[in-house]
């Protein structure tokens, strides 16, 4: 892998850019790997960079169907925080968050991490009961979070509506100052070329077609580029978990969803931190490219359709107009949707299955691009091992059974 | 104020300007003069403006390129202080007197910046992708280079004023709705019209008639636009027909559901001086029509964003409609037709035409003949490779292509020129259809996408489809509109138009040099995407044109790559030896063209957004200068300060009223519901914890309620009316979702139970008074019912009649004093209120809100659903396993699920009492309690704390928190370890910490 | 936007007047306490949720309060068929692949 850098960029200005090396390569796929990830998504290419890196396990294939990073990491707000309630949560997002620091000099790939902090702000005295809980929670848990008054919020974003006559007034918020905003499509970008340049082959336009096990476990895969074979196969498919379920006749506790989101025009900056409402189901950052980021509420329906209803996208207008009265003069660019995993108790899935040699790192909501880097890395460990890494434990499915869900309704929110 | 300046090229005849209306306006400063009619784009045109802005990235100058909505270059700022409007295409801004516009990029000025000088030297170093490649180390930098490229990237500003403006929105059905009044859209309405269906029509501009506005063809023998205003009149005069101008359908959502916008006063003035701005129309139609047209390619080639290269539909569109031609001497580079149409036009206006360069080797057809009789020089095999000029075009070279338009096969001449109208073919508007998920499809024949098929009702008509005479337009218009309406129709129309050539599918025009190291070929204007660009990302292995659309940005403009994409397309299919249906296309989303935010939210801003609820008595509590808390939907008040009071001297004084007097609660919010049937006991044992069986009527009773999980959901007191009659109450928040709850569970499982929930939240006040002197105050009102303790017990309740109103009386008690809660008729509330603060006032009769009311619960252990509960917590966990019933025949919702493993577990965090050590300390709710407060960071944390209060009455502070295990941990110090750094001790205890025993309510 | 035909109130209705409540013909286990653990979270949490032909509940929330049932497609939202609570679809993945099938046997 050839190095990035400033000097590189000036090196082949001078031959007019004629000779800069593919990012991956394009390999056919070969009969047999040691593991194939089944999703070439950021948290599957994340996963295959750890199992590479980590654990020395290179004789690896991604599977894409489409192309790398064309899922949800193409279609979130690109909110990274680990400001979550319970110890099992926190503590998973917290290591992601950690990762993220030192990312763009791992991947020697500029993911454009950008710390500008994470406000979530509370609307009622419920919510700054549940924000000033979550936030002693994170602080003993040793993650970085204050609790803020109205006044301190307006400090940090002037242009907030802080008048305690409307009807959703800002009544404080939780304060990340470490959280921010990352270049989506970088961080899988970084992740593939990372992976690649240590012999993980990178397949796309290679859909799964079934999963093919003998006497309960797995020995391979066929695709639309024919069978190939692994005695592990992990599913890192989010917005098809249930569909690769099927293959090997599982059922997971997850229901797929549209999730909106949309941006503005490109505008001067205007706002500098992120600013999350679960209340009125909005969040808003801008990118740096100028535009309103902005996230909507998740449709209730269950749907595959990367798009959603309008309704839900006038009521994620009006509050945030409510919030920022100056918004509503700015026009809204371009609306999509992304198919989000839901499980009931609003946390991912990282877990083994009753086939043997078959995983699956699903469900994560509303929120899995924060977790890009911590999910692959705790994955990665779970694959190697075939035991999962002590933090990715408590995200086991049995969780279902026992009972011992982690509700993260509150953290998550709809909001990430 | 400097001197109007002459309109340099505005034509002395023609048009559909008003020359009688004359318009001053600014742009950067300088006062120009336009006509009424005119857009603001074709007023500077008019006046000479070239550069209109300065480009996103190498900061290049910038002209206008388009006359509509595909126009990539002339984002304005519109408008001053708080009634600006940043990024509006000036090709789409309707003059108006007085209008200010500037550009929205350039420092100092768009027409002398500086950033350029950057782009020149430091382009080079910026391919695409270039910002991950760099700027990595170390990563605390990148905030401060960030901060950099934030103040470069953006286009206009906004004001930090709030919008002046409002918007609204109507609803509307249809039996057909037709998108686009062009030829195509006007002969689908009138069709669908005369059959007497219910039709819409809108069209993005002012005027309908699209391309027939400036068209100089004839329509059956009559002008074009004179076609267009008749079938409009005619369309006006249809009473099932609705003719909407200035509304673009920007979004098209499932089953046939499709949201328009109406600019109402854009073009009056920067705000609406009476109503709203703009309306959001949203549409359900049984047949959609698409008649949406298709806009003009330009070509790549060398230096091709100098202003003064024009699509050369537009030019002929200025020239045609505002008497405007934005040059004097004119190169048109074309690959088909129209680019002769344009040329005819330039010299029908007077001005000079160059030469038509066409890279087709033997072009013919009506069009090419006649611009040859008419003495234009025709360059056959040719292409425009590369534009000369800095700020503005000055020349063309032109060259010798390849039959196939792949290389430059001769040497090049300079053709001197102010304009070059540029003609690379069309792409169809298919970007509504592809809104419902419809994929659209490469069509060689007509080298661009069509819609593809789709699910939705859906008809296409016009160029849309690729079909681009006028005759053809029309024809499908009226067929659409004959079958979207269930008839059919054998109307023909006669353009003479039928000779036309073939075109070529070229995009990007060779140059001499290879793509690389040519002068820049733009792609995308408005990112600054150029096919060395595109090819780079194709040779880094960006290879799936969404790849090459999120490395390069390329249609990530507010433009959505409505002239870049389908080049871009092309060039990267040619890079990578494959053909454009393979590759594929990006999918286009909504909006069409951008959709004010306001609009969006329409009406369902300030005191509409999620409107409150309020009670019966509402109007007193304001009197009476209520401080209000906001509780699901509805405003409670919380507390009711008098004159000098801090809030913590109101609730003592509140508390202690109840504990010593007698004090008032406004109970109306708690969700009610009427639950009548034979099997409504049976129902209520299925749904709640507790049993139901042997409560008589006229008593009452407390259940919990539980989702299948076994976590608790909603609790409340149940009133059994008579046998088959009760009245469940909710929590205030809860009410609906309980309500749904209960439907679900008869309506899916249990539909064979005879049972009928009815929400009579609203129908019925609620006033709740508690304390040793309640039950005096309601002797004074009411004489119909035995208030003694001995007939009326703890849990009865009676029916009865209060200061003359009938009312049922409940003997509950949240508070744990002697407690009594009157129901009447909602419209009696108020007036009831007030009785009993007359009755009461002999005793001090004290209102008190919500926060004493927690307090006053606090005291006593009662648990607040939502609020000591999270949805983690089973009964058991909040140490109410006295409200679960043990031996009940059918398994109550959410029993099952305390069996399993976690569940049965007993050091599960559950619900206890804490007393603080320091009894002068409240403990501050949602601080998390652990065992050792010695214990480095990350601590092992037990549980928190969920309610705490001062209790005036108790003389310390008293507090509710889950602790793991903690019911057998009574007696245990805990610690609170705080944000400010003090750590709190408190000691487990029971949460009853008021009148254990009981005695009070029971009194 | 989802434009729905109620089977208890004839008539199609806007979206916002319904609320989607899940997976159809989900049935509460007879004696839960006679169930395994697992078979009982299969019960609360586990769903088909497949890529295309849906049962599923609807509630006329903001209408006429029933709970109904609907085939709708979860790749192109197309609704097939509502029915009422307590029949059975008459359209399903196998009847429409059936018809699929005859339909292409019968162009060919």
């Amino acid at each position: 892998m050839k190095k990035y850098s400033g000097f590189s960029l000036f090196k082949h200005s001078l031959s007019h850019h004629e000779n800069w090396q593919a990012a991956w390569r394009s390999p056919q796929p070969k009969k047999e790997y040691d593991v194939i990830i089944v999703g070439g998504g950021g948290h599957g290419l994340a996963t295959a960079y750890y199992l590479a890196k980590v654990h020395g396990i290179t004789n690896v294939a991604v599977l894409e169907k489409g192309y790398l990073g064309g899922g949800n990491t193409a279609r979130n707000t690109t909110i990274v925080r680990s400001n979550y309630l319970w110890d099992e949560a926190s503590k998973l997002y917290d290591h992601s968050l950690d990762l993220w620091k030192d990312l763009s000099q791992d991947l020697n790939y500029n993911v454009m991490f950008s710390q500008r902090g994470v406000l979530n702000l509370g609307h009622n005295l419920q919510d700054m009961r549940d924000i000033e809980r979550r936030v002693n929670a994170n602080r003993l848990n040793g993650i970085d979070g204050v609790v803020l008054n109205t006044a301190e919020v307006k400090e940090i974003v002037p242009i907030i509506n802080d008048s305690q006559d409307i009807r959703y007034p800002v009544l404080g918020a939780s304060w990340q100052a470490t959280g921010g905003v990352a270049r989506h499509d970088a961080v899988a970008w970084g992740f593939a070329r990372g992976a690649d340049s240590m012999g993980v082959d990178l397949i796309q336009q290679c859909e799964v077609t079934d999963i093919v096990t003998e006497e309960g476990a797995v020995v391979g895969v066929q695709t639309t580029q024919g069978f190939i074979g692994s005695k592990k196969v992990a599913c890192v498919t989010a917005g098809n978990s249930g569909v690769m379920a099927a293959m090997v006749g599982l059922r997971l506790p997850i229901e797929s969803r549209p999730l909106q989101a949309l941006v503005s025009e490109p505008i001067k900056p205007i706002i500098n931190t992120v600013v999350m409402s679960n209340a009125v189901h909005a969040y808003v950052s801008q990118s740096d490219k100028g535009d309103l980021v902005i996230g909507a509420g998740a449709d209730a329906y269950n749907g595959y359709g990367q798009r959603g209803s309008f309704n839900v996208v006038e009521h994620t207008m009006s509050a945030i107009c409510e919030l920022f009265p100056m918004f509503s003069r700015v026009r809204m660019n371009r609306a999509w949707g992304g198919i989000v995993d839901t499980c009931p108790d609003a946390c991912p899935i990282i877990s083994k299955t009753s086939i043997k040699g078959l995983y699956f790192n699903c469900g994560w909501g509303t929120g899995g691009f924060k977790a890009t880097p911590g999910s692959g890395n705790v994955f990665a460990h779970t694959l190697a091992h075939d035991e999962a890494h002590p933090l990715a434990a408590p995200f086991s499915i049995d969780r279902f059974s026992t009972g011992h869900l982690i509700d993260e309704h509150g953290a998550a929110g709809v909001a990430h | 104020m400097s001197p109007n300046l002459p309109q340099i090229n505005r034509l002395a005849t023609g048009g559909r300007i008003d020359r009688s209306k004359p318009m001053s306006f600014t742009f950067n400063g300088k006062t120009y003069q336009g006509f009424e009619g005119d857009t603001l784009a074709s007023a500077m045109l008019a006046n000479g403006v070239g550069v209109v802005g300065r480009s996103f990235k190498y900061s290049r100058a910038r002209g206008i390129l388009g006359h509509g909505a595909e126009e990539p270059n002339a984002l304005m700022q519109l408008h001053k202080g708080k009634e600006t409007i940043p990024n509006p295409r000036a090709t789409q801004v309707e003059l108006f007197d007085g209008l200010t516009a500037t550009s929205t990029n350039g420092w100092p000025s768009a027409e002398f910046d500086l950033m350029s000088l950057m782009g020149k030297i430091g382009g080079k170093m910026m391919p695409p992708g270039f910002y991950y490649k760099t700027f990595m180390a170390p990563q605390k930098m990148w905030m401060t280079y960030e901060k950099l490229i934030r103040k470069a990237a953006g286009f206009g500003k906004l004001s930090l004023e709030a919008d002046p403006d409002t918007y609204d929105k109507i609803n509307a059905h249809c039996d057909v709705m037709v998108v686009g009044a062009g030829p195509a859209g006007l002969a689908a309405a009138l069709e669908a019209g005369r059959s007497g269906k219910r039709v819409i029509i809108v069209d993005e501009q002012n005027e309908f008639g699209g391309t027939l506005l400036a068209s100089t063809q004839t329509v059956d023998g009559i002008d074009a636009a004179t076609w267009a205003e008749q079938a409009t009149s005619q369309l006006e005069g249809m009473a099932n027909v609705l003719v909407m101008p200035r509304t673009t359908a920007f979004g098209y959502y499932d089953h046939n559901f499709v949201v328009a916008l109406e600019r109402r006063t854009d073009h009056i003035g920067p705000v609406a001086k009476t109503g709203t701005r703009q309306r959001l129309h949203r549409i359900r139609a049984h047949q959609v029509i698409l008649a949406t047209g298709a806009i003009e390619r330009p070509l790549v080639f060398g230096n091709n964003d100098l202003p003064g290269i024009m699509l050369s539909n537009s030019v002929s569109t200025y020239i045609n409609r505002y008497a405007v031609v934005p040059g004097q001497r004119c190169v048109i580079m074309t690959t088909n037709d129209s680019g002769y149409q344009t040329a005819l036009d330039i010299q029908g206006a007077g001005r000079t035409v160059v030469a038509v360069v066409d890279s087709r080797q033997t072009p013919n057809g009506r069009l090419v003949e006649a611009a040859k009789a008419a003495g234009i020089q025709v360059m056959a095999g040719h292409g425009v490779i590369e534009a000369q000029g800095s700020k503005k075009v000055m020349g063309a070279i032109v060259a010798p292509l390849d039959e196939a338009g792949d290389k430059v096969i001769g040497a090049g001449k300079t053709l001197s020129c102010d304009l070059i109208a540029v003609a690379g073919g069309w792409s169809p508007v298919v970007h509504l259809s592809c809104h419902t998920g419809s994929r659209p499809v490469w069509k060689d024949d007509v080298a661009g996408f069509v819609p593809g098929p789709s699910i939705q009702n859906q008809h296409l008509a016009g160029a849309v489809t690729g079909e681009y005479l006028l005759s053809e337009a029309l024809n499908a218009g009226i067929q659409a509109g004959a079958t979207a309406s269930g008839t059919t129709s054998a109307q023909i129309f006669d353009c003479g138009d039928e000779s036309i050539g073939v075109s070529q599918a070229l995009y990007l025009v060779p140059h001499t040099k290879p793509i690389s190291r040519a002068p820049k070929q733009f792609v995308d204007f408005q990112n600054d995407v150029t096919a060395a660009g595109i090819e780079l990302a194709a040779r880094e292995g960006f290879q799936s044109i969404e790849h090459v659309k999120r490395y390069t940005a390329m249609g990530f403009g507010t433009d959505q790559g409505k002239t870049g994409n389908i080049n871009g397309m092309a060039i990267v299919a040619k890079t990578m030896n494959k053909s454009i249906a393979e590759t594929g296309t990006t999918i286009f989303r909504p909006a069409y063209t951008p959709v004010t935010f306001g609009a969006i939210g329409g009406r369902d801003v300030g005191e509409l957004l999620d409107p409150a609820r309020h009670t019966a008595m509402h109007p007193w509590h304001l009197a009476n200068g209520a401080e209000f808390e906001n509780v699901g939907q509805w405003k409670r008040p919380w507390y009711f300060p008098q004159a000098g009071e801090t809030m913590q001297q109101t609730l003592n004084r509140e508390c202690l009223a109840v504990r010593n007097s007698v004090g008032i609660l406004d109970a109306s919010t708690l969700g009610k519901i009427d639950i009548q049937g034979k099997d409504a006991r049976e129902f209520l044992n299925r749904v709640y914890t507790n049993a139901w069986s042997k409560l008589a009527p006229g008593k009452c009773r407390y259940g919990l309620m539980l989702k299948e999980d076994g976590m608790i959901f909603d609790d409340g007191v149940t009133a059994c009316l008579s046998d088959n009659h009760f009245l469940m109450t909710t929590t205030s928040g809860g009410a609906a979702a309980v309500l749904g709850w209960l439907e679900l569970w008869h309506q899916t499982e249990w539909p064979e139970m005879e049972v009928y929930f009815t929400s009579v939240t609203d129908q019925w006040a609620t006033c709740s008074f508690a304390g040793p002197n309640s039950r005096k105050v309601l002797e004074k009102l009411c004489t119909d019912v035995d208030l003694s303790a001995e007939a009326m017990k703890f849990m009865d309740w009676r029916e009865g009649t209060v200061a003359g109103i009938k009312a049922r009386i409940f003997r509950i008690s949240f508070t744990g004093e002697l407690s009594f809660e009157v129901n009447v008729p909602a419209d009696q509330g108020h007036y009831m209120w007030k009785k009993l603060m007359e009755a009461g006032e002999e005793f001090g009769i004290t209102p008190y809100g919500t926060e004493s009311m927690h307090v006053l619960r606090a005291e006593k252990g009662f648990i607040i659903a939502g609020q000591d509960t999270d949805g983690s917590m089973t009964p058991y966990d909040c140490l109410m396993g006295w409200a679960v019933g043990k031996t009940k025949e059918f398994s109550f919702l959410g029993e099952r699920s305390f069996s399993r493993p976690d569940t049965a577990r007993t050091d599960r965090k559950q619900l206890v009492g804490l007393k603080p050590k320091d009894p002068t300390v409240v403990i501050p709710e949602g601080a998390q309690i652990v065992m050792d407060p010695n214990q480095p960071i990350p601590m092992d944390m037990m549980g928190h704390v969920t309610s705490s209060y001062w209790s005036e009455c108790l003389g310390h502070g008293i507090a509710m928190g889950t602790v793991k295990g903690g019911s057998d941990r009574m007696g245990e110090t805990v610690y609170c370890p705080l944000a400010d750094g003090r750590v709190l001790a408190a000691q487990i205890c029971s949460p009853v910490f008021y009148d254990p025993k009981g005695d009070h309510h029971n009194d | 936007m989802h434009h729905i035909y109620c089977p208890y109130c004839e008539e199609m209705r806007e979206e916002e007047e319904y609320s989607y409540t899940g997976e159809a013909h989900i049935e509460r286990p007879k004696d839960p306490a006679a169930i395994s653990d697992e078979a009982w979270a299969n019960y609360i949490f586990f769903r088909s949720n497949p890529r295309g032909i849906h049962h599923e509940m609807w509630y006329h929330a903001a209408g006429c309060r029933r709970y109904f049932n609907a085939t709708r497609d979860t790749q192109s939202y197309k609704v097939h068929e509502t029915y009422k609570m307590g029949e059975m679809p008459s359209i399903t993945a196998q009847t429409l692949a059936v018809a699929n099938l005859s339909e292409k046997g019968g162009a060919s």
